[in-house]
């Protein structure tokens, strides 16, 4: 019988995924021995063509990272999809949009505008931007088009499971891949991790007081935290009553509190709402003046604080030039 | 920028069954006018109401939501309507971030009595929002605009 045929590709992402997979060190050769990599462009030469010439179907699992944001991703991904039996979407960015979906508060243009024009580090009196076509001494050169919104891969492709985190931990990876070889395939739309929020498996738990009651919010580098108490009931924000475990609490172990990367638990749609909704009640304030001061002083920002990696998915997208 | 003459915005309403869904009945049986463009969604406390329903109601095509609920210190779960005032201020700011005005989006607290105040906000607010024309939501995602 011949191995599985696995592909590996990655879009709108940082290469924190990539890396993620290279740190599954020994059991990479593991992996090489149980499978043949027949696609991956960041670590071996493959070019777009060989991948074409594969049969529909041939390839037994893909896994993507990053979000959908030029038109190349969006060819790449479907060519993938076509050619593979299952799909997973690895990392917050495939899952969720992650941090390059944040981009999606902003219209293409006013993105486009400032980082080719704006920006304190740019000179472009010729306001240059990047073009699709572009001809130069009878050549022609081309390039992917940027794309209005940075999408999730599951708002462009079909997509049978997720692997999340930001990046998703080598153990996790490991977990979900053996899985999978093994023949032990969970439901469509299995997303990997636990099924609990972080707080099940954070070390601190123990010391969660039975309520939490805060008089104050602070942001994290306002204040020392003590890392051997929960640091929501020190007054700050953790995401993790509202993400996904799975993790190891590797933020929780290194001083940072939980910033949500593994996504919503089954069953809530909107991760960033339902974060918002937790802070709000567990703040112990009843006067609304000094309760919207207190939110000014500290810069209130709801997307960045509950929507880091969700935006692209929990945003409400309203149409090009309406309500401006 | 109204869609032309004849648009009419659909309020969705979050009405606490102890206070506003009763003042809102009161407001039916004294025979009081206000505008039939809400849609009266009763909960059993505006704290029920999480921050998700008011998205998703933005998401199926409400052009603005309203959350009422018991005044301060009224609430029939002693304090389930300061969870409101607390979601609702952050809720307010996160709107705004994502591009809805600040009118299709509004909390208020009105008691089982308050049928006049009842009717007065909901005039105020489907005014407010008809001026501001329907909330049109981007249909597909990879519009591209170059070409």
């Amino acid at each position: 019988m011949s191995k599985p045929k696995v592909a590996l590709y990655w879009c709108a992402s940082c290469g924190g995924c990539e890396e993620a997979t290279v740190d599954l060190t020994e059991r990479l050769f593991d992996l090489i021995e149980a499978v043949d990599i027949v696609f991956w462009p960041i670590a071996m030469d493959f070019k777009r063509e060989d991948l074409e010439k594969m049969e529909d179907g041939s390839i037994d699992i893909a896994i993507i990272n990053g979000g959908i944001r030029l038109e190349e991703h969006e060819e790449m991904v479907k060519l993938l999809r076509r050619k593979s039996k299952i799909v997973i979407a690895y990392g917050s960015c495939a899952h969720l949009g992650g941090i390059p979906g944040l981009a999606n508060a902003y219209p293409r243009e006013e993105i486009l505008k400032f980082a080719y024009e704006e920006a304190p580090t740019v000179i472009n009196p010729d306001k240059v931007r990047p073009m699709k076509k572009v001809t130069i001494d009878g050549m022609e050169f081309e390039l992917p088009e940027f794309l209005e919104y940075l999408k999730p891969l599951d708002e462009v492709i079909d997509v049978d499971y997720y692997i999340p985190g930001c990046p998703p931990t080598p153990d996790l990876t490991w977990e979900a891949i053996s899985k999978l070889l093994s023949g032990e395939i969970p439901p469509k739309g299995h997303v990997f991790g636990s099924d609990k929020s972080l707080c099940h498996e954070c070390p601190l738990n123990e010391t969660k007081p039975d309520e939490i009651r805060l008089e104050e919010l602070k942001r994290p580098h306002q204040v020392i935290l003590d890392r051997s108490k929960c640091y929501l009931a020190q007054g700050v924000l953790c995401m993790g009553p509202v993400t996904r475990g799975g993790c190891e609490a590797l933020c929780i172990k290194g001083g940072m509190p939980c910033t949500g990367c593994f996504g919503p638990l089954d069953g809530v749609y909107n991760q960033g709402a339902k974060a918002l909704s937790f802070l709000a009640s567990v703040i112990d304030i009843e006067d609304e003046e000094k309760y919207r001061e207190m939110l000014e002083k500290l810069g209130f920002d709801p997307i960045g604080w509950f929507f880091r990696y969700s935006l692209a998915k929990g945003m409400i997208y309203r149409k090009k030039g309406d309500g401006e | 920028m109204s869609d032309g003459d004849g648009f009419e915005p659909t309020i969705v309403v979050f009405a606490c069954h102890w206070c506003t869904y009763q003042a809102i009945n009161l407001a039916g049986t004294s025979r009081m006018k206000y505008p039939p463009n809400v849609r009266v969604i009763r909960v059993m406390c505006s704290g029920r109401v999480d921050p998700q329903f008011v998205i998703e109601a933005f998401k199926n095509g409400a052009d603005g939501v309203l959350v009422a609920g018991c005044h301060p210190g009224d609430c029939h779960y002693v304090n389930g309507n300061m969870k409101t005032m607390r979601r609702t201020v952050m809720l307010e700011k996160l709107l705004q971030d994502m591009g809805i005005e600040k009118e299709r989006f509004r909390r208020e607290w009105i008691s089982a009595a308050e049928a006049k105040k009842w009717v007065e906000v909901v005039t105020e607010m489907v005014e407010q929002v008809r001026k501001l024309g329907p909330l049109k939501l981007a249909e597909k995602r990879e519009v591209v605009m170059n070409e």
